[in-house]
């Protein structure tokens, strides 16, 4: 990458000097200025992640950003340094709307006030939740230790179940004089009020209301547990806004408690449909850390592995989206049929099904048990590209999918980008981004594939999209599975424990969802200090309200199952 | 002609519900109940249902398939157990949920650790399943289970007798993996005789130096 020029900011924008670490330090009050220069006349038009980390020692939280073109190429990475008890650091809403979620995360979880933000609201955690959980000092219920393994359970165990100590004794705190019983929750109204409410005199001069309506959180649309604020003017949404976080478990903290090799298990559960992808990415940030390469047959065998995964994934995308709009359950257990041949082999390989555990840092688990490879051969050659076209001839035409989905949930390009939409949402929209192609990991760049996209941005082509990605997943496949040579599968002795030298670092993959990306700081220690998930689901949400605009309550329904998430990486 | 796409996808219906007739035709009243149906059923040339009929059939697991840990214990001659776990620990600091305890013996009369867990437990209900402690076990002790029919109304905690199974089953349920550590350990084994030899022999020789 070319040396950025950014001597007109003078002080205000600075190398990032520490050890291990990238980057420009940037002032709070020079960052707005600095990503207005950066989105348009450096051309880093989007801003894939933003997430904060706590130094207590230096008493100061830090706000990181990473910034791309999506012209392709390395990421910018630049952060704002602010006091630990005053943070405030400017919204950049206006310039990159797609960090409004994140910036409410980051809000949520850290306490960092941004400043210019319309809706700061916590996202992921309850409304009468007290502090922010990715402080260093915040400790949980069942609080044990800040770092696993705790030395309770060896040599001298003595077993003790966690229910045992109870939830509301010494492990819960609550804030002064608060009584549970007389609490009356405020983000409730805070939510509502974000959602504009009109009144409106039409032309015989009656008088209407908008209606606010709650869409789950218990709705099988919703593929989980998810909920959806929306105003109504009759039929017609007004206002959009996803609510989530009934399924979170801050997986971030859990990672900072685990040891490197502990977060491995843990990643499977995020977008539990593709555990083998999340498996990849924070394989991927943790051996940029220790700089450890990967043998040629492990690179190999996990780019089947992933390639697999998509396929998989995008299948029962379909299957779902399908039955979210009344195709009920044939053309989802049609495509789950694959599906069901995929997971076969990754339970070959990795004795899981869905939670795979498969990658280890220079490596993997085990080699590709006899018999396996030709499996996948089988599948790769015969099975999967006849189902893709079968799935074709079955839905594509079909003039009720069509009526349903052609034009109906647009995003335009520059939306996409605008908010940061990843995966297929954003190559439906027509931009040809792919980070297996923009930004080459592993050894993606050996092989002969197209990067697929369709340019209309709506329903059907989100949904169309999926089968042009599995057919060239297929192609990548068959000729990974050609050339994958003899050999190691894993550099070294494989280790349970080890020691990470300072720094950090942002692993990203191109999941079946979109970016995927692990964002981690090390002290040195053998547990990370910071661990951050980019993840795919939750981010494709912040332009969810804006496509659903003036469209009818049903089609909130088609677009929420053309977005595709996972409830599991959406909460975390 | 509007209704074509229509006709087309309904195409795909009839067949897949014509060719599950043909499949089970072909098969003969063998495609159920059999484990060449059940084998077929999972394979590649697999036309029609899919469907295997759980409880009555069970799908084979594979070698690999892991659920919950169990420990591993060798057969004497006479029927007694020798616990291959050392309780060094390594499975309990390696656990990423942190189910499992383990105490260590002590010797009774100098109330020095003794090379044997005195207690050792897995919470199953914590555990999920990873499989790193069998991993990264270096005496083979601590295995992944095939059993996956655990199911109960309350909690599921396995202390240490519910968790030793003898290595006869390991074998049987791991095959190619027993086998292959099975070498590993020969050679070490090998290894360590063949250097006590050596310190034997070179210790004989210093005898016999001394001596003459």
């Amino acid at each position: 990458m070319t040396e950025l020029n950014f001597s007109r900011f003078g002080d205000g924008v600075v190398t990032d000097e520490r050890d291990g670490y990238e980057g420009y330090l940037v002032s709070a009050d020079k960052l707005i200025e600095f990503a207005t220069t950066l989105r348009d006349e450096f051309e880093f038009d989007y801003l894939s992640s933003v997430t904060g980390v706590d130094y207590p020692e230096d008493s100061k939280l830090e706000v990181i950003y990473h910034a791309y073109k999506t012209i392709g190429g390395a990421e910018l990475v630049f952060k704002v340094q602010v006091d630990r008890e005053n943070p405030e650091v400017p919204s950049l809403i206006d310039i990159y709307p797609g960090a409004d979620f994140q910036e409410r995360e980051a809000w949520d979880l850290l306490g960092i006030k941004f400043t210019g933000h319309p809706d700061l609201r916590r996202i992921l955690l309850w409304e009468g939740f007290e502090g922010h959980p990715l402080r260093k000092d915040w400790q949980e219920a069942y609080y044990e230790a800040d770092i696993k393994p705790y030395k309770s359970r060896w040599p001298e165990a003595e077993y003790t179940r966690a229910e045992a100590k109870n939830p509301y004794g010494a492990n819960v705190k609550y804030p002064d004089k608060f009584d549970p019983e007389k609490w009356v929750p405020e983000g409730e109204d805070m939510l509502y009020g974000s959602l504009a409410k009109y009144e409106t005199t039409d032309k015989d001069g009656l008088k209407t209301d908008h209606l606010t309506v709650n869409l789950g959180p218990q709705h099988p649309s919703t593929h989980g547990v998810f909920r959806i604020a929306a105003t109504l003017d009759g039929e017609k949404i007004m206002n959009l806004k996803p609510v989530m976080g009934y399924l979170h478990r801050n997986h971030e903290k859990i990672g900072e408690r685990n040891t490197y090799l502990q977060n491995m298990p843990f990643t499977d559960r995020l977008d539990y449909l593709s555990s083998m992808s999340n498996n990849f990415g924070y394989a991927i940030a943790v051996e940029k850390l220790i700089g450890i390469e990967v043998p040629e047959r492990a690179e190999y065998i996990r780019v089947i592995m992933a390639e697999l995964t998509r396929i998989q994934n995008h299948l029962f995308a379909i299957g779902m989206f399908l039955n979210d709009i009344g195709a009920f359950f044939t053309p989802s257990l049609y495509a789950i049929e694959e599906r069901e041949l995929v997971l076969d082999i990754f339970e070959m390989v990795s004795g899981s099904r869905m939670m795979c555990n498969y990658f280890r840092f220079g490596g993997l688990a085990r080699d590709l048990p006899a018999g396996s490879l030709q499996k996948i051969k089988d599948l790769v050659f015969d099975r999967l590209p006849r189902k893709t076209d079968e799935m074709d001839r079955f839905l594509s035409e079909n003039e009720i999918l069509r009526s349903r989905t052609v034009g109906q949930g647009y995003l335009s390009t520059e939306d996409a980008i605008k908010y940061a939409a990843a995966g297929p949402m954003l190559r439906a929209s027509g931009v040809p981004y792919d980070i297996r192609r923009a930004d080459p990991y592993s050894i993606y760049d050996r092989f002969d594939f197209d990067v697929a996209v369709r340019y209309n941005g709506d329903i059907y082509d989100r949904y169309i999209i999926r089968l042009d990605e599995i057919r060239e997943s297929i192609k990548i496949l068959q000729q990974a599975v050609e050339q994958i040579p003899e050999g190691e599968i894993q550099t070294g002795k494989p280790r349970y424990q080890m020691k990470v030298p300072k720094g950090e670092s942002y692993g990203r993959v191109e999941g079946p969802k979109g970016e995927l990306g692990f964002y981690l700081v090390s002290d040195g220690t053998g547990n990370p200090y910071r661990y951050h998930v980019r993840a795919p689901s939750f981010i494709n949400l912040t332009a969810f309200g804006p496509m659903c605009k003036g469209l009818k309550v049903a089609d909130v329904v088609a677009v929420l199952g053309s977005i595709d998430i996972v409830l599991g990486e959406t909460d975390r | 002609m509007y209704g074509l796409g229509l006709l087309k996808g309904l195409g795909v219906t009839v067949k897949r519900f014509i060719n599950t007739y043909v499949d089970d035709f072909e098969w003969r009243g063998k495609r159920y109940y059999t484990d060449e149906g059940i084998a077929h059923r999972s394979s590649k040339d697999v036309k029609g249902i899919f469907t295997i009929q759980y409880p009555e059939e069970k799908l084979p697991v594979p070698e690999e398939f892991r659920y919950i840990p169990f420990l591993v214990y060798n057969e004497g001659e006479d029927g007694e157990i020798e616990n291959r776990c050392t309780a060094c620990g390594i499975c309990a600091k390696v656990c990423p949920p942190q189910c499992i305890w383990i105490e260590r013996e002590a010797d009774p009369k100098t109330g020095r650790p003794v090379q044997n867990p005195s207690a050792f437990t897995i919470d199953a209900d914590i555990c999920m399943n990873c499989g790193l402690c069998a991993e990264f076990c270096p005496f083979d002790a601590i295995k992944m289970d095939h059993d996956y029919e655990i199911a109960s109304y309350g909690r599921t905690v396995y202390h240490l007798e519910d968790l030793m199974k003898p290595a006869s089953y390991y074998d049987e349920i791991r095959p190619i993996n027993s086998a292959k550590e099975a070498e590993v350990r020969k050679i070490a084994e090998e290894a360590k005789a063949a250097k006590k030899a050596a310190r034997e022999a070179k210790k004989a020789a210093l005898a016999a130096k001394k001596a003459g």
